[in-house]
C-alpha cells in the first residue's frame, strides 16, 4: 500500500538509486504510468521520479543529429527549435493526447513504454534513432528498433534507464501521417513516418500500430529507390501501387476495439503514398 | 438570425432574456462544488465490487482477506440488503447486489467502507469471488427465443401499432435496415455521492441524480425504512442526459452509512462510470416505406428491436417512444409497426436525450432519401410534401392539437445559405492533426434530416411537479425538487418568479425530497412542468395578494403585467411595491393535461405535446482512407418560445454535438458481453476540432397551448436528427449506403 517516492536530481542519482534497488519503478512525465497506478494495474513500491533531471529535460545538436533528453516533453518536441530539425517528430508529438498530455508526457517515456501505438516509434524507427541507456555499471547505445522488442516489451537490463535519443536532423523533407476516428486525442489506428535521405537517395519508413515491435517496411523502401528522381523530387507514378503494397505486406496488423486488420493494412498503404507524393510530385521521369 | 442577437445577453429581468447562469463561471473556473467534492468529517470512502463475466453463477463470496485489513469497516453483500433486493425505475427487477447470479459484466456484488479510498480498493481486489461461469446471451434478436435470463422473460415489452390499412400499397417501395450501436451519456462528471447517518437508523444522502424522489421511492424498498428516513438533497450534477435517472450507488451508500454509522462517500473512476449506468439501447430496425409516385407516403412497414440488457430500466418506454414515433415527423395514414424490447447480458440500456426516437429517427431519415431517390425527387421537397400539420394524426391515433410548424422547420433551413468552400487547412480536413489528408483527397456532402420528439411522460403516467413561493417582504423564495444538471432551470426559476412578481431579490432553495417530486429532469420536461408549478406558486401569491389588499381597502385589483390596477382603473400599483411588508407561503402541485395508455392495436392519446427540428449538415470526407470531417451543422427548431435565449443555443450546441458523436465517433464497442472501450482514451468523444460550427437557421416560435409561456422543451430534439443528417451528408460525399451508426472508417474505406 505504501509507495517511496524518490525525486532524483542527476543521473547519476538514478544509477546509484537503481543500484540500491533495481525493482524501483522510473516515473518520467506519468501519462502513462499514473493511469496504472490508479487503477492498480501496476502497484510499484519504490518510485524514482526522474523529471527533474537537467540532463535529461535538456537537447542538444550535435553535428548532423540531436540528442533528446529522454524527459523533453512531446510539447517541446512539438514546437520551437526541435520542429525545426526534426519535423516529422514534431508532427507526430502534436497528435499526442490533449494539450495537458504533451506538456507532461515524455519521448523517453513513450520509447519505454514500447506501445506499438506510441506516436513516437515510427520516427523515431525510420530515423534510425539510437538510443542511450544507462545503469550503474556504465552507458550503452542500442538502436530504437532492437531496444523494443515486443508489445510493450524492451531489452532494458535490470536497473537501466533511457537517457537519451539520437536522431539525424532535417535533410530534406520528412512527413508524419496518423490515421485516428477523431481529429485530434486520438490512439493511433495507424500512423507511417516517411524521412527522405538524399545523400543516400533512399527513404526510411516506419510503421506504426500494425506490429507489435517497431518496423521499417525495407522491401518497400528498396523498391521505391528506382523511381524516384531526387532532382527534380519527382516520383514515377508506375511504381506507387506496388510500393503500397509492398508497405501494407510490412504490416501484420490486429483486429481490436479501435479498428480492424483489414483497414489497418489498407490505410497504412495509403498513409505511404500520399506521404511519397507529398514530397515527390507525381510524374514521370521521362516528361 | 440567431437566438443571441434578438434579446440582450446578460440581462435579468423576467422570460425572453438571457440571464446568466450562477453556476456558469463556478464552473469554468473550477470552483463549482459537484457531488465529488463532498467531504464530511469522519468519513469513510465506500467501494464496490463488479463482476467480470457478462453471466455467471455466484458459487461463494469470500472476504475474511478483505475484511481483516486495517482500516476497513464494512463488507456488505446480497444478504446485508436490509429490505427488498430489488430496485428498477419502471419496476423492480434489478438486484441491489447480485445474489446468486450475475446478468451483466459490472454488476455490483460487494460493498466496501474503508477509511481510504486505496484502502477500500486494496480491499475489493482481495474478495474473492468463486464464479461458475456461464455461456452470455448477447444477440438481441434470439433473445426473443432463448431460454430466459431473468425470471420476468427475457421480453421486457412487446409493442405492436396496428394503424390504417395493412393492404395498402404504393406506386414504390423502398426497404432497409438498419443498425443502431451503444451510445453513452458519457457526463463529464462520474457518479459520485455521500451518505450520512442519523442516531435514529436514518439516512441523509445527497447525490447527483436527475429525480430525487424517484431515487428515494426505490432506496426506501431496499432499507425497508418509512419515506421520512431517508431524505435527498440534490449535489452539484456534472451532467446527466438520462444517464443518471437510474439508481447506482444510492442504495450501497446508504447500506454502508447505516452500517458503519459514519458518513460515506462514493466516486466511481471513468471506468467504474462506464458500468455503473445504463447506456443508449443499440437497435436494429428493419423499414419498408411504400409511397405514391407524387412522394406521399401511403405505409410504413417497420419492425425494431433495442437492446435492454440485462435489467428492464427504461426499456419499455423507450420501446413506445421509438414505435409511436416511427414514422417520423411525416404524415401516413398506414402503419404496421412491431417493437421488442429484449434482454440479454449486456450492460442495462435505459434514457439517454432522444430515448429511443434517436434509433428510429436514424432509420426513417435513411429511408425517406430512399424515396427521394427512387422518384427523383429533391429530399427536401419529399419531406416538405409529408410534414405533419396541425389537426393530422399519427400513428397511435392521436391528433396534434398543439403547434406542430413542421413546415416551417424545414423551409427555414432549407432557405440558409450554405457554408463556404473548404479553406486550405491540413488541421480543417479529415484526419485533422493526423495530417493524413490533402484537397486533392476530399469530397463535401450534403444531408438534411427532420425529427419528432415527445414532450414529457407519456402512457398515462401520473406527472406532477409541486412548487412552494415563499414570500417575505419583499424577498422570495422557490422551492421544488426539480433537478439542474446544466439544463438552465436555476435561471428559469428567477426568470419565471421576476416575470410575475417584479420582485428580482429571488432565492432558490436546494432541490431535495422535502418537498413532492418534481419528476425527472428528462424527457425535455422540466421547463414545462416545474417551471408550470412555479409560474402557479407565484401566481397563486398574486390571488392572495389581490385578497389582502380588497379586504384591507375594500377596493379590487386585477393583475395586469405584472402591476395591481384598480378597478375603476385610477390606481396602479407594481406587484414588487405591494408585496412589501407582506409574508405569502403558496404551495402546488402542476400537472400537464392527462395522457391515457396505447391499447392492443397502439392506439390512444399516450402523449402530451410535440417539438420538431430539422438538421442540415456539410461533410468533408476523404473516401479512401473513411475519414469524416463535419463542415457545419445547421439547424431550424421548432420551440415554442424562447425563455432565455443563450441557453436555447447552448441546448441545441450541445444536443447537436452530441448527434454528431453518434453518427461518426461514440461507440462502446462490446465484445461478448463485455465493454472494450470503458474508458476516455477509446471511447471518443468529439473533441473542438471535430466539432463544426453550428448555424442557427430559425428557432419557430408558435407557443404551445397548455405550456408555460408556450415554451417547448428544447434539449432533446438536436440531439435526434442530427445524427442521421451527418450520415446523409456522408452517403451523399460517397455513394454509400452506410445503415449502421456510428460510420467508422473501414465502413467507408472498405465498401
Amino acid at each position: 500500500m505504501i509507495m517511496e517516492v524518490l525525486i532524483a536530481s542527476s543521473a547519476e542519482e538514478i544509477c546509484e538509486l537503481l543500484g540500491q534497488d533495481n525493482s524501483r519503478q522510473l516515473l518520467a512525465g506519468g501519462t502513462d504510468f499514473m493511469v496504472e497506478v490508479n487503477y492498480r494495474h501496476r502497484s510499484p513500491s519504490s518510485v524514482i521520479a526522474i523529471d527533474r533531471v537537467p540532463e535529461l529535460r535538456n537537447w542538444h545538436h550535435d553535428g548532423d543529429s540531436v540528442v533528446i533528453g529522454s524527459c523533453v516533453t512531446y510539447r517541446e518536441i512539438e514546437r520551437g527549435p526541435l520542429a525545426t530539425l526534426v519535423p516529422a517528430l514534431a508532427q507526430a508529438a502534436r497528435t499526442v493526447g490533449s494539450p495537458q498530455i504533451r506538456n507532461a508526457g515524455t519521448i523517453g517515456g513513450n520509447i519505454g513504454t514500447a506501445s506499438p501505438a506510441g506516436d513516437m516509434i515510427p520516427v523515431l524507427s525510420a530515423l534510425g534513432a539510437e538510443v542511450s541507456l544507462r545503469s550503474s555499471e556504465g552507458k550503452r547505445e542500442i538502436s530504437l528498433d532492437d531496444l523494443i522488442v515486443g508489445v510493450k516489451q524492451t531489452s532494458l537490463g535490470q536497473g537501466e534507464f533511457i537517457e537519451s535519443v539520437r536522431v539525424p536532423v532535417l535533410e530534406s523533407p520528412q512527413e508524419f501521417l496518423k490515421v485516428g476516428s477523431r481529429s485530434a486525442m486520438v490512439i493511433s489506428v495507424t500512423s507511417l513516418a516517411l524521412i527522405t535521405y538524399p545523400k543516400t537517395q533512399s527513404v526510411g519508413i516506419g510503421l506504426g500500430a500494425v506490429n507489435p515491435r517497431p518496423t521499417r517496411a525495407r522491401q518497400a523502401e528498396e523498391f521505391i529507390k528506382d523511381f524516384l528522381n531526387w532532382e527534380s523530387m519527382q516520383v514515377d507514378p508506375s511504381g506507387l501501387d506496388h510500393f503500397k503494397e509492398l508497405v501494407s505486406e510490412a504490416s501484420r496488423p490486429i483486429d481490436d476495439h479501435r479498428s480492424i486488420a483489414a483497414y489497418r493494412r489498407h490505410s497504412i498503404g495509403v498513409l505511404a503514398q500520399r506521404a511519397l507524393t507529398r514530397i515527390f510530385s507525381e510524374r514521370s521521369p521521362s516528361v | 438570425m440567431t437566438a443571441t442577437e434578438t434579446y440582450k445577453v446578460g440581462a435579468r429581468s423576467g422570460v425572453g432574456v438571457s440571464s446568466q447562469r450562477p453556476d456558469a463561471v463556478p464552473k469554468a473556473t473550477g470552483e463549482f462544488s459537484f457531488s465529488s467534492d463532498l467531504s464530511s468529517h469522519n468519513m469513510l470512502w465506500g467501494k464496490t465490487l463488479r463482476s467480470p463475466h457478462p453471466s455467471a453463477r455466484i458459487r461463494n463470496i469470500d472476504y475474511s482477506e478483505a475484511l481483516a485489513i486495517s482500516g476497513v469497516h464494512a463488507i456488505l453483500t446480497a444478504s446485508d440488503v436490509p429490505g427488498k433486493n430489488l430496485f428498477g425505475l419502471e419496476h423492480p427487477d434489478q438486484p441491489v447486489l447480485a445474489d446468486d447470479i450475475v446478468r451483466y459484466a459490472g454488476e455490483p456484488i460487494a460493498l466496501v467502507a474503508a477509511e481510504h479510498p486505496e484502502i477500500a480498493a486494496d480491499a475489493i481486489s482481495r474478495i474473492h469471488v468463486d464464479f461458475e461461469v456461464l455461456n452470455p446471451l448477447v444477440d438481441a434478436e434470439s433473445a426473443v427465443t432463448a431460454d430466459p435470463i431473468h425470471p420476468e422473460g427475457n421480453v421486457i415489452r412487446h409493442l405492436v401499432i396496428d394503424y390504417g390499412d395493412p393492404t395498402s400499397s404504393g406506386d414504390v417501395t423502398v426497404e432497409g435496415t438498419y443498425e443502431v450501436g451503444m451510445q453513452d451519456q458519457a457526463f463529464m462528471g462520474t457518479e459520485s455521492g455521500m451518505a450520512v447517518p442519523s442516531p435514529d437508523g436514518s439516512v441523509d444522502l445527497y447525490i447527483s441524480t436527475q429525480w430525487l424522489h424517484s431515487d428515494q421511492n426505490q432506496i426506501i424498498e431496499a432499507l425497508n425504512l418509512p419515506e421520512d428516513m431517508v431524505r435527498l438533497t440534490l449535489a452539484g450534477v456534472g451532467g446527466a442526459f438520462g444517464g443518471r435517472e437510474d439508481v447506482s450507488m444510492h442504495v450501497h451508500l446508504c447500506m454502508l452509512a447505516l452500517h458503519t454509522g459514519r458518513p460515506v462517500k462514493m466516486i466511481y473512476d471513468r471506468n467504474e462510470s462506464f458500468l455503473g449506468h445504463v447506456h443508449r439501447h443499440p437497435a436494429k430496425i428493419w423499414y419498408r416505406h411504400h409511397a405514391n409516385k407524387d412522394g406521399l407516403l401511403v405505409k410504413v412497414e417497420g419492425k425494431i428491436i433495442l437492446d435492454g440488457g440485462a435489467y428492464a430500466s427504461t426499456t419499455s418506454a423507450v420501446l413506445a417512444n421509438a414505435c409511436c414515433f416511427s414514422t417520423g415527423p411525416y404524415k401516413v395514414d398506414n402503419a404496421q409497426i412491431e417493437g421488442w424490447g429484449v434482454r440479454t447480458n449486456n450492460p442495462p440500456c435505459g434514457a439517454m436525450r432522444g430515448f429511443g426516437n434517436v434509433q428510429t429517427c436514424f432509420a426513417i431519415e435513411a429511408q425517406m432519401d430512399k424515396i427521394a431517390s427512387a422518384l427523383d425527387i429533391d429530399p427536401v421537397e419529399l419531406r416538405l410534401k409529408n410534414a405533419l400539420e396541425p389537426g393530422d394524426q399519427i400513428i397511435t391515433g392521436q391528433k396534434i392539437t398543439g403547434a406542430a410548424p413542421v413546415k416551417e422547420v424545414i423551409s427555414s433551413l432549407a432557405d440558409h445559405p450554405m457554408p463556404e468552400p473548404a479553406i486550405n487547412d491540413l488541421l480543417a480536413r479529415p484526419g485533422g492533426t493526423g495530417r493524413t489528408t490533402d484537397q486533392k483527397h476530399v469530397k463535401r456532402g450534403v444531408g438534411f434530416a427532420v425529427s419528432i420528439k415527445n414532450l414529457m411522460f407519456a402512457e398515462g403516467f401520473d406527472d406532477s411537479s409541486e412548487a412552494l413561493c415563499e414570500v417575505n417582504d419583499g424577498s422570495v423564495a422557490i422551492h421544488t425538487a426539480c433537478v439542474e444538471v446544466g439544463q438552465g432551470f436555476v435561471t428559469l426559476v428567477h426568470q419565471i418568479a421576476e416575470e410575475v412578481l417584479g420582485v428580482s431579490d429571488i432565492t432558490v432553495i436546494p432541490a431535495d425530497t422535502s418537498i413532492g417530486s418534481a419528476g425527472s429532469t428528462s424527457a425535455s420536461r422540466q421547463t414545462w412542468m416545474s417551471g408550470g408549478a412555479v409560474l402557479k406558486a407565484c401566481e397563486a401569491v398574486v390571488v392572495n395578494l389581490i385578497e389582502q389588499i380588497a379586504e384591507e381597502e375594500g377596493v379590487k385589483y386585477e393583475n395586469l403585467d405584472g402591476a395591481l390596477v384598480s378597478e375603476d382603473g385610477t390606481k396602479t400599483i407594481p406587484i414588487a411595491e405591494a408585496l412589501r411588508g407582506r409574508s405569502f407561503q403558496e404551495k402546488v402541485v402542476h400537472r400537464h393535461a392527462p395522457t391515457f395508455p396505447l391499447d392492443e392495436k397502439g392506439q390512444g392519446n399516450a402523449h402530451v405535446s410535440f417539438a420538431f427540428a430539422a438538421h442540415r449538415a456539410v461533410v468533408d470526407v476523404d473516401q479512401e482512407l473513411g475519414l469524416v470531417r463535419v463542415v457545419e451543422i445547421a439547424t431550424s427548431q421548432d420551440v415554442g418560445r424562447i425563455l432565455n435565449p443563450i441557453q436555447a443555443v447552448g441546448q441545441i450546441e450541445g444536443g447537436i454535438t452530441q448527434g454528431l458523436g453518434l453518427a461518426v465517433l461514440e461507440e462502446l464497442v462490446m465484445k461478448n458481453g463485455v465493454i472494450q472501450n470503458a474508458n476516455f482514451t477509446d471511447y471518443l468523444l468529439p473533441t473542438a476540432l471535430d466539432t463544426p460550427p453550428i448555424e442557427i437557421a430559425s428557432l419557430i416560435e408558435e407557443p404551445e397551448p397548455g405550456a408555460p409561456f408556450g415554451a417547448k422543451g428544447i434539449g432533446e430534439p438536436p440531439t435526434i436528427s442530427s445524427t442521421p443528417a451527418v450520415v446523409a451528408a456522408i452517403r451523399d460525399a460517397t455513394g454509400l449506403d452506410l445503415r449502421r451508426v456510428p460510420v467508422r472508417p473501414e465502413d467507408i474505406a472498405l465498401e
